[in-house]
């Protein structure tokens, strides 16, 4: 026992697995302690806020100042203002007039000293339309005003006069620290179309999934466990009767069952311990299978045989004669039915017959959620991309356990 | 055809036109082919041949674990009646084993203790004072020459092949059942081991009177050790009788077969008789 234990924390495919899982429960614990709160708590208003440090401005305008003169100030807060369609958009006119444009594009100084010599509003570069002519226009005021501004002036109503006075200047060499900015919020993977923190939605997501992946393994591996041992233990009629049962559950393909299921039990009703009861009743087929295979090769051997001579009764003879010899392969089949429980309820989220979506967010969730509001199509990758690779590194480390637990209870199969 | 030394004593164990058929239809395998037996009390018999004969199909009919196609085995006299566990349990009291291969007959997760304990429980001395029971397991080991001392809290597969298969003996000792099936208890152990278990199972025999039958591919062991003889082939009886008789004076050509087929000392063997 001790040597299996000891070969299983020495097999490299195991360790990793289990490193990445333990690493990824770790998180779970201790991530909300330093970050506590409502992970479904909507902290913006607008939606998809990029992933960064956002620093409050009120704040900023009412920290002490310091002067600081930077050479190259200007030019990063013009580089930073022109997008790239701007620059792409510059790079379209050159090649419309006919000038060769022999740099970069992404260097701001060169394109704005090339556009500043050559852009005339008054031309009409040929065959460009009306509205694009409008667009280089308004590009060329905007970059203009950025160059000619020189200072916010800040005015407040005065109580009296009702009249704006003003009440402070807002320099282009003001600085402040932001460790002394009252407000700063780090949004490491920004928010998603609800204005919520990704990240701690995810970090309750992921507790929620692997929760629901373990409900339905254990309800899969118990009946699947029952009803194997049964039909391998008893054989005949009882063994006939429970192939039939799980026959039918395996013809039926269990992912169309799932959504039947669900979609009969209603969005109500629908709390994560439900879905992952669900997946459990749908997904104890194989398992069910392979342990009958088990108990068949099993139950003809010498020490079945003398348990039965020394009166042992069925349950008896089964919970110890049979189930610890299959433990091992039991204990594996559990992982990949956590594993395949994590991503069925990913599945069944993502077409919107997951949890109900007000209570608990789940990796699913997050997923159906970024694709409903088009995370995918306008860029926001913080909402979806996260989730995808949590799930696969949970996956994929459960089934490296799995794998690392095969090599060594089937050493045959070791490369 | 039968050992007249013990048609006096009672029946022990019968049976008449006992089949077994594995399978139906096309594949139907018929393993023992309707075989006639009587074991009488205090008997040791063999039952000879050689490997897929039916022998262990045969012993396990007569140990309840597998069912009887046709035919009935007869217990004390009476037909016997294993409908369900109760009555099993009775009648397993009455009849016991000793398997092949004493690495295997051994629940690997159970420890020695477990082992002996259930069997004391078994013959209902499940309440027992505790000191007692280590009394009775004691005396168990050290018929068969292990030391409980030792033993306790150790795993079966922590002894060798020759002290599980005494440790399987203390299990008799302890059971004292009416008959004991022996299933080649000693094909997997050395020769100096065999003697002794050899050796243990007869005093056993003396002890409590019980009636052996001992299954054998080995036809010059059988002959060492039995009273009768029976000589399986293809799942039938095709000979039977006293060691004596059926040895020395071989009528069917299987056995004249299996004895030609032993090889003996201080003589070179004629392998062109083999097979």
């Amino acid at each position: 026992m001790k040597n299996t234990l000891r070969q299983i924390f020495h097999s490299p495919k195991f360790m990793t697995g289990f490193v990445i899982f333990v690493v990824i429960l770790l998180t779970l614990f201790f991530y909300p302690l330093f970050n506590p709160g409502n992970p479904l708590e909507m902290i913006g208003v607008g939606t998809f806020a990029k992933p960064g440090t956002y620093v409050s401005l009120y704040d900023a305008l009412n920290t002490s100042r310091e002067t600081l003169r930077l050479s190259d100030a200007d030019d990063n807060r013009l580089a930073k203002q022109l997008k790239a369609e701007d620059r792409v958009a510059m790079l379209e006119w050159f090649n419309a007039m006919g000038i060769a444009v022999d740099f970069d594009i992404s260097d701001t100084d060169a394109l704005l000293k090339l556009w500043d010599d050559n852009y005339d509003p008054a031309t009409k570069p040929k065959g460009m339309t009306m509205a694009k002519r409008n667009y280089y226009k308004r590009l060329n005021n905007a970059l203009l005003q950025l160059k000619a501004a020189d200072e916010i002036v800040l005015a407040d109503v005065n109580a009296e006069t009702k009249a704006l006075e003003e009440t402070g200047k807002v320099n282009k060499t003001d600085y402040v620290n932001v460790g002394q900015v009252a407000n700063v919020k780090l949004l490491p993977l920004g928010t998603d179309n609800f204005g919520r923190d990704v990240l701690k939605e995810l970090v309750s997501a992921t507790g929620t999934s692997i929760i629901i992946g373990l409900i339905a393994g254990a309800v899969a591996t118990i009946i699947g466990l029952t009803f194997g041992l049964l039909a391998g233990y008893l054989g005949g009629i009882a063994d006939d009767l429970i192939m039939f049962i799980t026959n039918v559950f395996t013809v039926i393909p269990g992912f169309v069952l799932l959504i039947l299921i669900s979609y009969s039990i209603g969005q109500d009703q629908r709390g994560a311990s439900v879905v992952a009861l669900v997946i459990g009743l749908t997904s104890w087929t194989w398992t069910a299978r392979s342990v009958r295979s088990q108990v068949i090769s099993l139950r003809n051997r010498d020490h079945v045989n003398l348990s039965k001579l020394s009166g042992h009764s069925l349950f008896r003879i089964i919970m110890t004669d049979i189930l610890p010899y299959i433990a091992s392969y039991v204990v594996m089949a559990f992982i990949l039915q956590v594993s395949s429980g994590i991503l069925s309820e990913a599945q069944l989220s993502l077409l919107g017959l997951g949890p109900k979506t007000t209570e608990v967010p789940t990796l699913g969730l997050m997923m159906n959620w970024a694709m409903l509001y088009s995370a995918h199509t306008n860029g926001s990758w913080w909402a979806y991309f996260p989730v995808i690779l949590t799930i696969t590194l949970i996956s994929f480390s459960l089934n490296l356990m799995n794998t690392g637990l095969d090599q060594v209870f089937n050493p045959t199969l070791r490369d | 055809m039968k050992n007249e030394a013990f048609k006096d004593r009672p029946l022990c164990l019968s049976g008449k036109g006992v089949t077994k058929v594995f399978g139906y239809g096309n594949k139907a395998n018929t393993a023992v082919d309707h075989v006639d037996f009587e074991f009488h009390e205090g008997e040791l018999v063999s039952i000879v041949g050689e490997s897929g004969s039916g022998k262990t199909t045969l012993s396990k009919m007569l140990l309840g674990l597998l069912s009887v196609t046709e035919g009935e085995i007869f217990f004390q006299g009476k037909p016997r009646d294993i409908s369900n566990r109760k009555k099993k349990k009775e009648y397993w009291q009455g009849i016991q084993a000793i398997f092949q291969d004493p690495f295997s007959s051994f629940n690997v997760f159970n420890k020695i203790d477990t082992v002996l304990l259930d069997c004391i429980n078994m013959r209902g001395g499940k309440h027992l004072p505790k000191e007692k029971k280590i009394e009775m397991m004691t005396e168990a080991c050290s018929f068969v020459n292990l030391k409980f001392a030792e033993l306790t809290n150790k795993y079966p597969f922590e002894l060798s092949g020759g002290q599980m298969q005494r440790l399987m003996i203390a299990r008799i000792f302890l059971l004292k059942p009416k008959i004991l099936l022996a299933d080649e208890p000693t094909s997997m152990i050395d020769a100096c081991s065999r003697a002794t278990i050899l050796d243990m199972l007869l005093q056993l025999r003396d002890e409590i009177g019980m009636t052996i039958i001992f299954i054998t591919h080995d036809i010059g062991l059988a002959y060492y050790i039995s009273d009768s003889v029976y000589i399986m082939e293809h799942g039938k009886f095709v000979e039977s009788g006293s060691a004596d008789d059926v040895i020395l004076n071989p009528k069917a050509a299987y056995t004249k077969r299996l004895i030609s087929d032993v090889p003996k000392i201080h003589e070179p063997w004629d392998l062109s008789t083999v097979g």
